[in-house]
Order: structure tokens, then C-alpha cells, then sequence
């Protein structure tokens, strides 16, 4: 065993990837920072205040005191013009114009201008005197499940196995080729297929930890749930790795520079970071970019790591998403492997 | 002397625009050191690099073993021992790893302690590849090479930049591996090491062998053993070369850039024959030397070059 050619060099892989602190960092310590900053970033914060402004002028004392008591909306006494000013700077959400009718000046695509014209209209109404209709009882809830953070992480999941495959197969592979190690290597009786395996297993070894450090950082430091099969999801994520591993080497598979690689990586990559569902849901584009959108296979991969995780969805009900990672990366290796320059 | 071992005809080599190996013929004998010598861009790497299977030839036979790289690929790669010029090695792992990764990629073979006994790296097992210095490298190339149990070992320029003591120790590897019975190919451009180090020589230029045998056979087909170079003080009119070729005990004569070269069979005769001329024609000597034939004035002889600046 220890005699292997294959164990020797899987053993040599692992030894150049823990002997360059650098790639332990992009393998584990990235993904969890961006996961800090975004989730300080778009922490649930309590409740906001807007600001608005009260163009000063007859009236204008009274508006302010009727608003005073709004635990929504702050308002300041402004003269118009800069009442305006603040307003054009998004310094203020809304402007209240006092007089009869009142006049609310706001941008209605503004999402906190509408909230800020509801919340401004009904201090003013109770204040010259509406009486509800009927009471009400407020009862707050803040669903774990459904926050940023938690959409968050299943796709940062997805974009870390997708840059640690393409870097760490198909990065690595160029770069040996480049300082002419491969040659040497190819004169030996090695077993050519052993070598490419060789990147395989170790990316697979790494995908538990992978794994592990980002859901678990997630769920101590923000309490991000894993409600489906931890199995499973582990699954998903090692075919996701096989699957970018695959691409990486197929993109590998006849650069001769680690600048062109380099090159062709961003190229595969950079649209997925932004079309694949990571940092907002992959739905926001148009229905005739879906086809697209749905066919890349980190929106497939991270698709079936949110629905696992985060929905408690069973595998079998991603057979979808779960055949399109799988095709990408056979497709990957198979062309890869005619077609991979070895001298 | 044993069989041959390798054995390879017509090799042509052409890329784009040059034609880097022009129909090569070798042979090269079980239990030998073989060496091709040639200046820089001779084709040496390009026909060791098609023995080693590396680069496929346009047209021409190679047999190593009795074996065909287009039929015993696999057997030939675990019989061939090989150290490229320059082989790299994967900077971040140690010599033992390496050492060991190749013992396990050639299926056996000695231990990897007596490979690092045999390559005098015993002390720096440890280290990593990227800290080694040249010589140690190169002879880590070689037991890389001595990974498995390889009958041929080829050396392409095994001590090109190196300094005098670890090409020493270098030539001393490869002497110890003949003498267990393996055979070497090796390429150099040092005729030095060439002589001290081969059985027999290929002498190649513009990629082809234009001369070959042993060291001794070699100069001996200079048809003189020493050779004398001299130098004059400022003298306008250069010295007719057929009459200092005609003096007795002179064989040839030549001028390259100032020196006089006279190839010669009696030295004692010579050089007191070409004082007389000297004298006769008023011209006084700036330098004289004279030294045993070697590798180096057969290759300037054959090819009016020589070795280093061709």
C-alpha cells in the first residue's frame, strides 16, 4: 500500500498543498471571511428609523409634533430648499409639504420611501383624529431560514467548491506543466491516469473540512440551520467537487502558461459568481435568461445545497439539479482527457 | 565489450524552420559509457529525447533492449533510467519523498536509503528539493533516475553549470553505476569530462555523429598526439601556414584569431625546428604551449569550431 505509485503521490499532493500556507487560506480561511462580512453586512437589524423632513413654513410645528410619537420615522424641520436637497441625496426619505392637502413629495420605486409615506400618513391621520377601525395585536417573529445569511452560506458553500476544484486541479496541474515537472514524470512508468487521480482524491479528502468549517462557523456564529441530511448534503457537495474538478481540468487541459489559465478560469467563473445564485437568488433575472441561468452548474449545485440545507429537502427531490452537476463534470473529464497535453 | 543495447538508424528530427537531428546512426554497447559530444544546439537533446520516448522521430529505427517504443512502451519507461537537462522536481517535497515517489512509480528496485548512499545525499534527506544546491539537484535527478532497477541510465548534460568538485562527484555516481554493470548515455559538451568519463564517443554536429569511437581512437585520428600554439609579437604579415605545416615533425597547421595551432608528432623535433623559422623570419614570440591532443582539437579540426563558442 504505502509502495503504492498512487498512494505516494496522492500522499506528495497533499504534502504540496499543506507546504503552501497560501492555498490553505483560499481553501478555508476566504470562504469564511466573505461569510463574516456579509452576514455583519446584512445582519437582521432591528427595526429602522427613516428620516424624513417637514418643509418648515405655516403648519409645519404641528406636523412635527404629530409625527414626534412615530417610532418609524424621525422628521426634521428643513427649509424647502435644502428639504429638497436632502431628499434628491437620499438624506431623507420622504419630504411632508404641510397645508391642506398635505403633500408627501418621495420616489415611490424607493422601497423606505414607501414605507416611510405609510407610516408618516398614519401618524398624521391618528393625529387630526382617525380612530382604528378594529384593534390589533402584534406578535414579531424572525424566521431562522429565511435571513440573508442564511441564503448566503449554501451558495458561498457552492462558490468555495467550485474555486478550490478549478484552482486546485486545474490551477495546479498548469502550473506543474509550466515549470516542465510533468516531463519528467511522463518519462517514468506512471501510470497517467494515477496522476490525474491523484488531484481528485485529494480535493475529495478536503471537501468534509471544506464543508464542516463553513456550516459549522455559520451555524455557531449565526445560527444558520442545517435542516436536511447532513449525508446528503455532503454528498451534493462532493459531486460538486468532482464536477468543478472536472472543469478544472478540462480548462487545464492544454495551457501551457498559469496566465492563460488564469485567463480561461476567469472566464468560466466570473459569470457564475454573478448568475448562479451566491449572493442574491439566481430568480431576479429574466425569464429568457433562465435556461441559461438554470443550465450552469453552480446555479444546479447551489440550488440542491439551499434546498437541502436550508429547505430540509431530501436529495431525490434534487434529482434535477443533481443530474446537471453530474453530466457538467463527466462531460468535463471525458473531454479532458482526450484531449490533455501531457508534454 | 557486451551487446548492443541500443541501437538506432536514420534518426531525423525537423522542426518548423531547422532540422534539429539529420540521419543519426548509434550504437551503444551493454555495460558501456557512452557519450555524444557536441557544441550547444548540435541536436544532442533532441536524439536523446527521442531515445527516451519523449519526442517522436520523423523517420529513423530506435531498438533499446530489443524493444520498440511504439510496441513496449511501458517496459521500456520501467528499464530506461532518465535525467533531463535540468529535471524538475517538485520544489516543495523532500529529498526522501521524491526519492521514494520515484522508487514507487519504477516498481521497486534498491532500497531509498542506499539510493541516497549511492547519490551522497544521505545528509540532506530531509531537506526540500528547491533548497538543494545545482550539483545536488542534478545528482538527485539521478537517483531519481536509479529509482527503479534501470539497466540503461540516460544523462542529458548531467553537469552543465556545475563547479569543478560537484562534477567531480557527479562523474563519480555515474562511474559507480557502470560499474554494477548498467549502461549510461550521457551528452556534454566538456570534452574533459567526455574523455575521463566515456568508453566510447559520438562526436555530434549539426545533427549528425561526423566522428566516433574511444577518446584514444578519436585522437588518435588526428594522426598526432600534441598539439602547439603559439603567439607572435605584432607581426604584420601572418606566417605562411604550409610552410610551418611542412616543418618536420608537423602534421598540420592553423590560425584561429591570432594563435597558431600546429598539430604534431615529435614534439622534441618541432619545436626546435620552428625556432629556427621563427628566428630566420625576425618575429619574436609572445607565448608558447604546448599540450597533449585532445577531444577539443578534434572537434575544431573536423569542424574548423570549437566546442564551447560553436
Amino acid at each position: 500500500m504505502r509502495e503504492h505509485p498512487l498512494w505516494q503521490m496522492t500522499l506528495n499532493r497533499w504534502r504540496d498543498f499543506y507546504r503552501q500556507p497560501e492555498t490553505i487560506f483560499w481553501v478555508f480561511a476566504f470562504p469564511l471571511l466573505l461569510a463574516i462580512v456579509l452576514g455583519i453586512a446584512f445582519r437582521n437589524k432591528g427595526p429602522e428609523t427613516l428620516r424624513i423632513a417637514v418643509e418648515a413654513g405655516a403648519g409645519a410645528d404641528s406636523v412635527a409634533g404629530m409625527l414626534a410619537g412615530s417610532r418609524d420615522v424621525r422628521a426634521t424641520l428643513l427649509p424647502p430648499a435644502e428639504a429638497a436637497r436632502q431628499l434628491k441625496t437620499g438624506k431623507v426619505v420622504l419630504v411632508v409639504v404641510p397645508g391642506d392637502p398635505l403633500v408627501y413629495r418621495y420616489d415611490s420605486t424607493r422601497a423606505e420611501s414607501r414605507v416611510a409615506r405609510l407610516a408618516t400618513d398614519d401618524a398624521l391621520q391618528r393625529g387630526l383624529g382617525r380612530r382604528d377601525a378594529r384593534a390589533v395585536e402584534e406578535r414579531k417573529v424572525t424566521e431562522r431560514g429565511s435571513r440573508y445569511i442564511d441564503f448566503l452560506i449554501p451558495g458561498l458553500l457552492g462558490l468555495n467548491l467550485m474555486g478550490t476544484g478549478m484552482w486546485g486541479v486545474g490551477f495546479a496541474i498548469v502550473q506543474v506543466r509550466a515549470k516542465k515537472l510533468l516531463k519528467r514524470l511522463v518519462a517514468s512508468p506512471m501510470k497517467r491516469p494515477h496522476y490525474l487521480l491523484s488531484y481528485m482524491i485529494v480535493r475529495l479528502a478536503q471537501v468534509p473540512l471544506e464543508v464542516a468549517v463553513l456550516v459549522g462557523f455559520a451555524a455557531l456564529a449565526f445560527d444558520v440551520p442545517v435542516r436536511g441530511s447532513p449525508v446528503a448534503l455532503l454528498a451534493v457537495a462532493v459531486l460538486g467537487c468532482l464536477a468543478f474538478s472536472g472543469l478544472g481540468l478540462l480548462v487545464a487541459s492544454r495551457a501551457q502558461t498559469v496566465e492563460g489559465v488564469a485567463g480561461l478560469m476567469n472566464v468560466v467563473m466570473l459569470p457564475m459568481w454573478g448568475l448562479s445564485g451566491v449572493f442574491f437568488s439566481a430568480a431576479n433575472f429574466p425569464d429568457v435568461m433562465q435556461p441559461l441561468v438554470r443550465v450552469l452548474p453552480l446555479t444546479a449545485l447551489n440550488d440542491a445545497l439551499r434546498a437541502i440545507m436550508i429547505d430540509g429537502a431530501s436529495i431525490t427531490s434534487q434529482a434535477g439539479e443533481v443530474g446537471i452537476v453530474t453530466a457538467w463534470g463527466a462531460v468535463s473529464f471525458a473531454l479532458a482527457l482526450r484531449i490533455f497535453r501531457w508534454l | 565489450m557486451g551487446q548492443a543495447v541500443i541501437r538506432c538508424s536514420g534518426l531525423v528530427k525537423r522542426y518548423k524552420d531547422v532540422v534539429a537531428v539529420a540521419g543519426l546512426d548509434l550504437e551503444v554497447h551493454g555495460g558501456e559509457c557512452f557519450g555524444l559530444l557536441g557544441p550547444n544546439g548540435a541536436g544532442k537533446t533532441t536524439t536523446v529525447e527521442m531515445l527516451e520516448g519523449l519526442i517522436t522521430p520523423d523517420a529513423g529505427e530506435i531498438e533499446i533492449l530489443g524493444l520498440r517504443w511504439a510496441k513496449h512502451e511501458r517496459e521500456l519507461r520501467r528499464r530506461l533510467g532518465v535525467a533531463l537537462q535540468e529535471t524538475k522536481l517538485d520544489e516543495k517535497l523532500s529529498v526522501q519523498e521524491t526519492v521514494t515517489l520515484f522508487r514507487s512509480l519504477y516498481g521497486g528496485g534498491l532500497p531509498t536509503g542506499d539510493v541516497l548512499d549511492i547519490v551522497q545525499l544521505q545528509e540532506k534527506r530531509k531537506a526540500w528539493v528547491g533548497k538543494l544546491s545545482g550539483g545536488q539537484q542534478q545528482r538527485l535527478a539521478i537517483a531519481c533516475a536509479r529509482g527503479g532497477q534501470a539497466d540503461v541510465l540516460i544523462l542529458d548534460e548531467p553537469t552543465t553549470g556545475l563547479d569543478p568538485q560537484s562534477r567531480r562527484q557527479l562523474w563519480g555516481v555515474v562511474a559507480g553505476f557502470r560499474a554494477t554493470g548498467g549502461t549510461i548515455v550521457l551528452t556534454t559538451h566538456y570534452m574533459e569530462e567526455a574523455e575521463r568519463l566515456c568508453d566510447r564517443i559520438a562526436v555530434v554536429d549539426h545533427g549528425k555523429v561526423i566522428a566516433s569511437g574511444t577518446p584514444r581512437e578519436l585522437i588518435a585520428s588526428l594522426g598526432a598526439e600534441h598539439i602547439v600554439e603559439f603567439a607572435l609579437e605584432n607581426s604584420p604579415n601572418p606566417l605562411d601556414l604550409a610552410a610551418l605545416a611542412a616543418l618536420p615533425g608537423v602534421s598540420a597547421a592553423r590560425v584561429d584569431a591570432d594563435r597558431y595551432m600546429l598539430t604534431v608528432t615529435e614534439v622534441h623535433r618541432a619545436v626546435p625546428e620552428l625556432m629556427v623559422e621563427l628566428r630566420r623570419r625576425g618575429v619574436a614570440l609572445t607565448d608558447l604551449r604546448t599540450h597533449h591532443a585532445t577531444l577539443e582539437d578534434l572537434f575544431l579540426s573536423l569542424t574548423g569550431r570549437r566546442l564551447r563558442d560553436a
